[in-house]
């Protein structure tokens, strides 16, 4: 079994309304040295398959549903799951 | 006239719509599961709101797994008229009938109440009993109302009219180009945030969204009905 996290971000031209009230908050608190906050979301997924093939179809589940390409971009990382 | 109300699980809002068309409108409507795939024998689809798939992942985008998707996108095809309200929107958005993608409010809650809106295009199906410019007064109850489409489509729909409503109270929500309701290319799928359903009545708080279905009947008794 592998273990692939999915990263799902805002596109740089979004406007991320979350991140700004995030980033306010953040320099309420003493971090003024923060100067941009995106808030974004991690899908994880445990599935069978050779790296290859797993690529290829975490890429179409990408494309199908997981990620809206109007206004996310993504990148996942292929890793193992330990003891499983 | 014969109406399907396409009901998700999570929809929680195809009883007023089958209400608004079958009681107020006066045109056949059945509420059709999304498991019975078949649309062959009706004239419209609309797609009612609510919080289809507990509007998990995205808003509307889990609906896109159902197999009445593949039968929703052939009866668009046909030129039929489809009309999605609120989350019935939303999933036309994410099913890739419509344009662009939503968006959570600028303000970041969920906010509701009655919007006021300005008629842009007087010349679709959906509209053609307004008159240009018309103010109209419709409810909203939407969370990711922040309709979002880049710059270069933004620009094709101005350009091909297909900008049907657009917000006249400041778009609190952050739509692009104050929008609250789009067509496709063809002009025969309308896609709007405020809820035409919930105002066909006087004791609901207004009638605004009565031209709308009145439109749709009309458009489709010139063409089909023989008054020879």
């Amino acid at each position: 079994m592998t273990k692939v996290n999915v990263y799902v971000t805002l596109r740089e031209s979004v406007v991320d309304p979350q991140g700004i009230a995030a980033q306010e908050a953040l320099q309420t608190l003493g971090f003024n040295e923060v100067e941009s906050v995106r808030i974004g979301r991690l899908i994880e997924l445990e599935l069978a398959g050779t790296d290859s093939e797993i690529e290829t179809r975490v890429k179409e589940m990408c494309d199908k549903l997981l990620v809206n390409k109007v206004i996310e971009d993504y990148s996942f990382e292929i890793g193992e799951v330990a003891g499983k | 006239m014969r109406f399907a109300v396409l009901s998700f699980p999570g929809s929680s809002c195809d009883v007023d719509m089958y209400h608004a068309l079958l009681d107020i409108v006066g045109v056949g409507a059945e509420i059709v599961s999304h498991q019975d795939a078949d649309l062959n024998n009706f004239d419209a689809v609309v797609i009612p709101t609510g919080a289809s798939y507990g509007d998990y992942l995205r808003p509307g985008a889990l609906a896109q797994s159902s197999k009445s998707i593949d039968s929703l996108k052939a009866f668009a095809d046909s030129g039929k008229p489809v009309l999605g309200v609120g989350n019935g929107f939303q999933i036309l958005v994410e099913a890739g009938i419509l344009p662009g993608a939503f968006l959570r409010n600028k303000g970041l809650k969920f906010r509701s109440g009655n919007a006021k809106l300005a008629v842009q295009n007087t010349e679709s199906t959906f509209t053609s009993i307004y008159e240009q410019g018309q103010q109209i007064t419709l409810p909203f109850a939407h969370e990711y109302g922040n309709y979002y489409v880049d710059a270069d489509t933004a620009t094709q729909l101005k350009e091909q009219n297909r900008i049907v409503f657009t917000y006249e109270d400041g778009n609190p929500d952050g739509s692009v180009e104050k929008i609250a309701g789009v067509l496709n290319e063809q002009g025969n799928v309308l896609g709007m945030m405020p809820l035409p359903e919930r105002a066909v009545e006087e004791i609901i708080g207004g009638t605004d969204g009565l031209p709308l279905f009145r439109s749709i009947l009309k458009n489709w008794s010139e063409k089909n009905v023989n008054h020879a």
